[in-house]
C-alpha cells in the first residue's frame, strides 16, 4: 500500500460572523494515498472550498489535525507554509484569481517567481509549456480581460501545473468549460495522475467525478458518502468517441 | 525573489498609476530641489562674502580710534581723534609682524576735470595702502614716501571716477583735476575692484598722499583709520597683540586705562559674516528639509492606499508561495523607486533652478556636492522609512483573507 499523502482527522472549521458562528466543516476525517485521483462533490455551500483551502495550506482548521506528507501542518511557520505551497501544491481557484492587466504567460510564471532556483529563461519556457498543455499557446500575451471565462480558467490550471507540484488541488476547474474542453482538461488530469501526481478535484458534475478513482460526497459540512469508482472512465476515449463537429 | 524581478514588479505597478506615482514623487522632487537650491543660495552668499572680504586683503588689520576714552566722556565717533603720525612712526619702527602700514584720512568732495565734475571721496593714504588692500594699478605709477613728505598734489583715480571724468576715453594720466579748488596731477589709475561686502562701490575713490589731505583739505593732524598688513595670515593674532602694546605706549595709557583704539582683523570680519550666512544656510536647509518630510509622508500615504487596493493581489501572491519577506520587499522597492526617482529629478531641478537664480536674480549660488549627496541619501532613507510600515502591513496579511478581500 502506498503512503498517505493527506491525512485529516475530525477537521472542523467555524467562521465567526459577529455573534453568529457558521460551522462550515463539522468534523471530517479521511486520508488520501499518494497517486490517488479524488473528487469531492456536494451541493453549493456544503464546505468544499473551505475543505480545499485547508488542504492547500491556505487556511487553518479550527479543530482537528491535518497531516501533509507525515508533517503536522499546524507546526509549520508562515514561511514554511509558503514554501510548501510553492513547491508541492498546484492550486486552481474557483474564482481563477488571475492578476489583472498581466499577460497569460506572466500569470502562469507567477509561482516560479518565488522559487529562486529557477532562472528567468527556464521560467518562461515552463510557463509556455504549461499553456500549451491547456491549449492556450496562441493566447500567451493576452491579459485576463481579453480572455473568455473558460480561457481564464485554463490559464489558472496552467499556473497550477507550472511548478510541477506533487499534488493538484482544483476547485471546480471545469465549471466554466464546455464538455469537450472539460474532457480535455480531465484527460490532462488523468495523464498527470498517471505520472504519479495526487489530485483532489472539487466538482458539481457527476460525469466529471466519473473520471476519478474515488469520490467523497459532502453535505452540510459532513461526509455523507466516500466510495471508490469501480469503472473509472478514460477522458481520452470519451474525447475520441465524440462527434467530429464541434457544435454541441 | 531576485532584485531584478522586484524592480520589474515595482516598475510595472508604478506604470499602471503613472499620474499617481508622479504626484507622489512631486513631494520628493520639490523637497529635494528646494533643499539643494536653498543651500546653494546660502552657500553662494557665504562664498561671495568671503571672496569679497579676502579681496580686500586677507592679512589686513584695521585700527580705529575708540570713543571709550579714559576721561569717561563718550564722544561722537567722527570727532574721536586719537590716531596720529607718531603711531605710524612707532609701528613702522617697532612692529615685527607688520610689513605695511598706512593711515587713512577721507573727505567727500567734488572732483572737476574740464567741464565735467563728479562727487566722490578723496582718501589720503601712504604708498603701502595699495599692497595692504591688495589693489594693483591698471596704469601709471603710485606716489612714493617722498611725495608724502612733501605733501605733493598727485593722485590715483578709481575706475568709477575715471569713467565719470574722462567720458571720451582719453588717458587720464598726466591730466590735472581739481578737488574742490585744489589741483591734483593724475599719476596712476587703480584696477577695477567692484563692490565690497556692504555693496559700496570701491572704485569711486581718489587716492592721494595722506599728508596732502591733512595739510590742504582737512587741516587736521589726526587719522580716521590706520591700515596694517600682517606678515602672514597666521601671524595676525601676534600682530594684533604687538600693535596693541605699541599703541598703548605711544598713547601713554596707564595699565588701568581702556584702549582708546579698536583693532579688527579681516579674519574676524570674515568669520562674523560666514557665521551669519552659515545660519542662513541652516535655516533655509531646515525649511526645505521639512518639505522633504512632507514628501515622505505623501509616499507613506500612497503606499497605504496601494497596499489596500492590492490586497487581493497580495493574497494571490502569498497563496502561490510568496513569503512575507517577498511581499515586504515588493512594496519597499516600490516606495524606494518613487523616492529615488523623485530624488534624481529633484537634484536635476535643484541644480537647474540654482543656475537660473544666478542668471535671472543675480544672486550668487553654490551647489555643494555635500548638499546633493545628503539630500539624495535623505530621500532614499525617506523611501525606506515611510515605505516600511505600509509594506510591513502588506506582508502580515493572511493569504486567504486577503484573497477574499473585496
Ligand atoms: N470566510 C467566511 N466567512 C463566513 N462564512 C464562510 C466563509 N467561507 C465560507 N463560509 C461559509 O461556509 C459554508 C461553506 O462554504 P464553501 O465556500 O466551502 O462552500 P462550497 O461547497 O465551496 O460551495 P460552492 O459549491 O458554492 O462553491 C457556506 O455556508 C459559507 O457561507
Ligand atoms: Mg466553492
Amino acid at each position: 500500500m502506498s503512503k498517505k499523502i493527506l491525512d485529516i482527522t475530525e477537521l472542523k472549521r467555524n467562521f465567526r460572523m459577529g455573534s453568529e458562528v457558521v460551522h462550515a466543516l463539522k468534523g471530517i476525517s479521511f486520508d488520501v494515498k499518494e497517486g490517488e485521483f479524488l473528487t469531492i462533490m456536494g451541493s453549493s455551500g456544503s464546505g468544499k472550498t473551505t475543505l480545499l483551502n485547508i488542504l492547500g495550506c491556505l487556511d487553518k482548521p479550527t479543530e482537528g489535525t491535518y497531516m501533509l506528507d507525515g508533517v503536522d501542518v499546524k507546526s509549520l511557520s508562515r514561511d514554511a507554509l509558503a514554501q510548501l505551497r510553492n513547491h508541492k501544491i498546484g492550486f486552481v481557484f474557483q474564482a481563477y484569481n488571475l492578476l489583472p492587466r498581466t499577460s497569460a504567460v506572466e500569470n502562469v510564471e507567477l509561482p516560479l517567481l518565488y522559487n529562486s532556483s529557477i532562472s528567468a529563461k527556464e521560467r518562461r519556457e515552463r510557463a509556455m509549456h504549461s499553456l500549451e498543455a491547456v491549449k492556450l499557446a496562441d493566447r500567451m500575451d493576452h491579459t485576463p480581460n481579453q480572455l473568455s471565462g473558460g480561457q481564464q480558467q485554463r490559464v489558472a490550471i496552467a499556473r497550477a501545473l507550472v511548478n510541477h507540484p506533487v499534488m493538484i488541488l482544483a476547485d471546480e476547474a471545469t465549471g466554466n468549460l464546455d464538455s469537450k474542453t472539460s474532457y480535455e482538461i480531465m484527460a490532462l488530469m488523468q495523464d498527470l495522475n498517471a505520472e504519479g501526481k495526487t489530485i483532489v478535484f472539487v466538482t458539481h458534475e457527476p460525469d466529471i467525478a466519473a473520471f476519478s478513482s474515488r469520490t467523497i460526497m459532502l453535505r452540510d459540512g459532513r461526509i455523507v458518502k466516500d466510495y471508490f469508482n469501480e469503472n473509472k472512465k478514460s477522458a481520452k476515449e470519451m474525447l475520441a468517441a465524440m462527434p467530429a463537429t464541434d457544435d454541441y | 525573489m531576485s532584485l531584478i524581478n522586484l524592480f520589474r514588479i515595482a516598475l510595472r505597478a508604478l506604470q499602471r498609476n503613472k499620474l499617481r506615482a508622479f504626484l507622489t514623487m512631486l513631494g520628493i522632487i520639490i523637497g529635494v530641489a528646494s533643499v539643494i537650491a536653498m543651500v546653494a543660495i546660502g552657500q553662494g552668499s557665504k562664498k561671495s562674502i568671503q571672496d569679497q572680504l579676502s579681496s580686500m586683503g586677507s592679512n589686513m588689520i584695521t585700527i580705529r580710534p575708540n570713543s571709550n576714552v579714559a576721561a569717561g566722556a563718550r564722544l561722537d565717533f567722527s570727532s574721536v581723534q586719537t590716531l596720529k603720525e607718531q603711531d605710524i612712526i612707532a609701528i613702522k619702527k617697532q612692529a615685527q609682524y607688520i610689513n605695511g602700514v598706512s593711515p587713512a584720512v577721507t573727505q567727500r568732495g567734488q572732483v572737476i576735470s574740464g567741464n565735467l565734475n563728479w562727487k566722490t571721496t578723496i582718501q589720503g593714504v601712504s604708498p603701502d595702502f595699495l599692497s595692504i588692500r591688495n589693489w594693483p594699478l591698471s596704469s601709471g605709477i603710485s606716489f612714493t614716501d617722498a611725495d608724502v613728505k612733501t605733501a605733493d598734489k598727485v593722485c590715483l583715480l578709481g575706475q568709477t571716477v575715471v569713467a565719470n571724468l574722462f567720458t571720451g576715453g582719453e588717458n587720464p594720466i598726466g591730466k590735472v583735476i581739481r578737488f574742490n579748488t585744489i589741483p591734483f596731477k593724475v599719476i596712476g589709475v587703480l584696477a577695477q575692484k567692484g563692490e565690497n561686502a556692504f555693496g559700496q562701490d570701491q572704485d569711486d575713490i581718489v587716492l592721494t598722499p595722506y599728508s596732502t589731505v591733512q595739510k590742504r583739505i582737512t587741516a587736521s593732524i589726526y587719522f580716521q583709520n590706520i591700515y596694517c598688513s600682517a606678515t602672514d595670515q597666521a601671524n595676525t593674532d601676534k600682530a594684533v597683540d604687538e600693535l596693541t602694546s605699541i599703541l598703548r605706549t605711544t598713547h601713554r595709557l596707564k595699565a588701568s586705562d581702556e584702549d582708546d583704539f579698536t583693532i579688527r582683523t579681516q579674519a574676524e570680519l570674515i568669520n562674523t559674516f560666514s557665521s551669519t550666512s552659515e545660519l542662513l544656510t541652516v535655516l533655509l536647509g531646515a525649511i526645505a528639509g521639512i518639505s522633504l518630510i512632507v514628501g515622505g509622508i505623501g509616499i507613506m500615504n500612497i503606499m497605504y492606499v496601494s497596499v489596500t487596493e492590492r490586497t487581493k493581489e497580495i493574497g494571490l501572491r502569498m497563496s502561490l508561495g510568496a513569503r512575507g519577506k517577498d511581499i515586504l520587499m515588493q512594496f519597499l522597492v516600490e516606495a524606494i523607486l518613487i523616492s529615488i526617482t523623485g530624488g534624481l529629478i529633484g537634484i536635476a531641478l535643484g541644480i537647474t533652478s540654482s543656475k537660473l537664480i544666478t542668471v535671472f536674480l543675480k544672486w550668487p549660488t553654490l551647489v555643494s556636492q555635500s548638499s546633493v549627496t545628503l539630500s539624495f541619501l535623505v530621500c532614499a532613507v525617506t523611501g525606506i522609512f515611510f515605505g516600511y510600515y505600509p509594506a510591513q502591513k502588506a506582508s502580515r496579511l493572511d493569504p486567504i483573507e486577503a484573497l477574499r478581500y473585496e
